[in-house]
């Protein structure tokens, strides 16, 4: 019994970690199904995120604070994002290592300026009171938090969804993610699409930093923290799919948090990976991966 | 090579040669130390300037070397039956099995590069057979430096954790702290750097070379011509993994000690930047990079510590924006622009 109590509290933890993975991988996973490249500097959104997150709510506590935080993230985030791709990935595109290594030295940036404002300890987002209270359900004692950043989570991706597929940006961005040349070829204005998905990605990791925050405290490598797993999700997931990436994040979140009953953290860690090199013997084109006849895909 | 460039490079060498007699022997440890890593970044050219893989996690090699030899110097340091200090801290009563095999000197000293060879060429058929590669296989090595340092964190009792490995008296009963042993060493460095720069250069010159370049300009195109691209990916990553396990080793040396935060995801990537800066088809850039890069982060993070990381930050930016050829290219556009003078005059 307590074996299945366990397994089962060790179930919602995993759903819950695979909620932040996915939050921390979505943003990747769309701008890496267009441009084939990856933003190292992806954890310091999410960074930006929880800061942003922890100012708004200094200044304004409470749910309404909360409310305030989410949009004012995503912003932020946003914003950021869209100057790096303005100002560093579009001229790398066609060079996605170039890019990893130079977005990499961007992060370390980052990381540094967040050091020298607010101090190389974390700081606190002080969640509603509200927040800090558990449901219970049988034996088991879930945190409202965790709760609610895996609706959170739900949420955006059917929010993603709609817009990918009943909006007209949606449209060219699959349109772009198919055949980037044949995209352009018919007149789609390819370096924009990449502009606002790469900016829409950047704001999800605002929100993920937001819940990052609501978590644990915010230092300047807590993008770090989460980053590795998020890439890894991406690996797994398949090009640029949202549901593969959302599959991904999910069987790695749950063999984490499973392995965590027999083996501690760091030992997980290395089995995460093993599982990921295993998984990709068998499909190295990812969980799901759009059908295509491209030699490189 | 031309008659010139080797002439200069022998020089070069001639001086390094020297130097034991002319600088101090804090200044000449670092310098050791320093070519250690040269060794290290000639790998990450054959792999990344050559065949076009980026790795993101050579730490890992450069790790297993320097814990293969940390293991064995920890261990000739004891009596019969004891176990390192640290083990007994920890509570442990006998050594771990897999500790055992690093009694014999043998094993160790071949274990530097058998180890991390077998371990890359394992990891890497594994992705490379699969076809998995470019930024997917950067981002899976990358988690495998992470891996690596926090199970190295993690397994206190057994791995000495933070702190790593430290205090080695002895090498094969050859005590390390005399100037004599650090002057050796120096020299057996310095060797080692010069023999894997000219093995490296030959295979460059080799058809091995041009099939890695195949490999790196047109995958597809080499399937089509027939030749299965996977073994020679392997053999890259193999060999660059090798030479990463013996400047781990002979960092270890020179240091005094092997410790997580120079495997770690930070560390394994600033290994790349050393390359891109000196340029990443280039040899002799790569050394003359790896020195210059970690002379400037000695002096920098001592006087200002705050400032290095923006300054590492910056390089990589501009080292792939600015001069993707790194130094070695400029110093290219710089001799034929020269030359054009010459010829228009």
């Amino acid at each position: 019994m307590d074996g299945v109590v366990l397994a089962l509290g060790q179930g919602f933890n995993g759903l819950s970690v695979a909620s932040l993975y996915l939050l921390a991988a979505l943003g990747l996973a769309l701008s890496f199904g267009l441009m084939r490249v990856i933003n190292m500097a992806h954890g310091e959104l999410l960074m930006l995120g929880g800061y942003i997150a922890y100012l708004v709510m200094k200044a304004v506590p409470g749910t309404a604070g909360l409310l305030l935080a989410l949009p004012a993230a995503f912003a932020g985030s946003a914003l950021m994002g869209a100057a790096i791709e303005a100002i560093l990935i579009r001229r790398l595109a066609a060079r996605p290592l170039d890019t990893l290594l130079a977005t990499w030295g961007l992060s370390l940036i980052l990381q540094q300026a967040a050091r020298n404002i607010f101090g190389p300890i974390g700081v606190e987002v002080r969640a509603p009171a509200w927040m800090n209270t558990a449901v219970t359900l049988g034996p088991l004692s879930l945190p409202t938090t965790r709760i609610l950043i895996l609706v959170l989570c739900v949420l955006l991706l059917g929010g993603l969804a709609l817009l990918l597929t009943r909006t007209r940006i949606g449209l060219l961005v699959r349109a772009v993610n198919q055949d980037r040349m044949m995209a352009a070829a018919v007149g789609i204005d390819i370096r924009r699409v990449d502009m606002v998905m790469f900016a829409l990605g950047s704001g999800v990791a605002g929100l993920a930093g937001v819940a990052l925050g609501l978590l644990g405290p915010v230092t300047p490598t807590v993008g770090q923290t989460y980053i590795v797993p998020a890439f890894l999700v991406v690996v797994m997931g398949g090009l640029g799919s949202i549901a593969g990436s959302t599959a991904a994040a999910v069987i790695l979140g749950l063999f984490s948090a499973m392995a965590q009953i027999f083996v501690d953290v760091s030992v997980a860690q290395v089995l995460m990976l093993v599982l990921v090199i295993a998984f990709i013997q068998f499909r190295p084109q990812g969980v799901l991966a759009p059908r295509s006849r491209a030699l490189d895909a | 090579m031309k008659p010139a460039k080797a002439f200069i490079l022998a020089i070069a060498v001639a001086a390094a040669a020297v130097l034991p007699f002319v600088i101090g022997s804090y200044d000449l440890n670092l310098v050791a130390r320093f070519m250690a890593l040269g060794i290290l970044a000639l790998g990450v050219v054959l792999l990344w300037g050559e065949t076009g893989i980026l790795s993101l996690g050579q730490g890992v090699y450069f790790g297993l070397g320097g814990y293969a030899l940390a293991m064995h110097l920890k261990l000739s340091a004891l009596g019969p039956g004891e176990i390192p200090d640290f083990m007994i801290w920890s509570g442990l009563k006998a050594l771990p099995w897999w500790w055992t095999p690093f009694e014999n000197p043998l094993v160790a000293l071949a274990g530097v590069i058998a180890i991390p060879g077998i371990v890359a060429s394992l990891f890497s058929w594994m992705v490379f057979h699969r076809r998995v590669g470019g930024t997917y296989f950067a981002l899976i090595t990358q988690a495998m430096a992470l891996a690596f340092a926090t199970l190295l964190i993690s397994q206190q009792a057994t791995t000495g954790g933070f702190n790593g490995l430290t205090e080695f008296p002895t090498l094969l009963g050859i005590d390390l702290n005399t100037q004599g042993a650090v002057r050796g060493l120096y020299w057996f460095t310095l060797a080692a750097l010069v023999a894997a720069g000219l093995l490296l250069a030959l295979v460059r010159g080799s058809r091995f070379g041009t099939l890695l370049r195949a490999v790196r300009d047109g995958e597809n195109r080499m399937r089509f011509l027939g030749y299965d691209p996977t073994p020679y990916k392997v053999a890259a990553f193999t060999a660059a993994a090798m030479l990463a396990g013996l400047a781990g080793a002979l960092f270890t040396l020179h240091a005094g000690v092997v410790s997580p935060a120079l495997v770690g995801v930070v560390p394994s990537i600033e290994m790349i930047i050393w390359v891109a800066i000196g340029g990443r088809h280039s040899l002799v850039g790569a050394i003359v990079a790896a020195l210059l890069v970690n002379l400037a982060r000695d002096r920098i993070s001592s006087a200002l510590p705050e400032l290095w990381l923006y300054v590492l930050g910056a390089l990589f930016i501009a080292a792939v924006t600015l001069m993707p050829r790194g130094l070695a290219g400029l110093g290219e556009d710089l001799m034929s622009r020269l030359k054009r003078r010459d010829a228009a005059r």
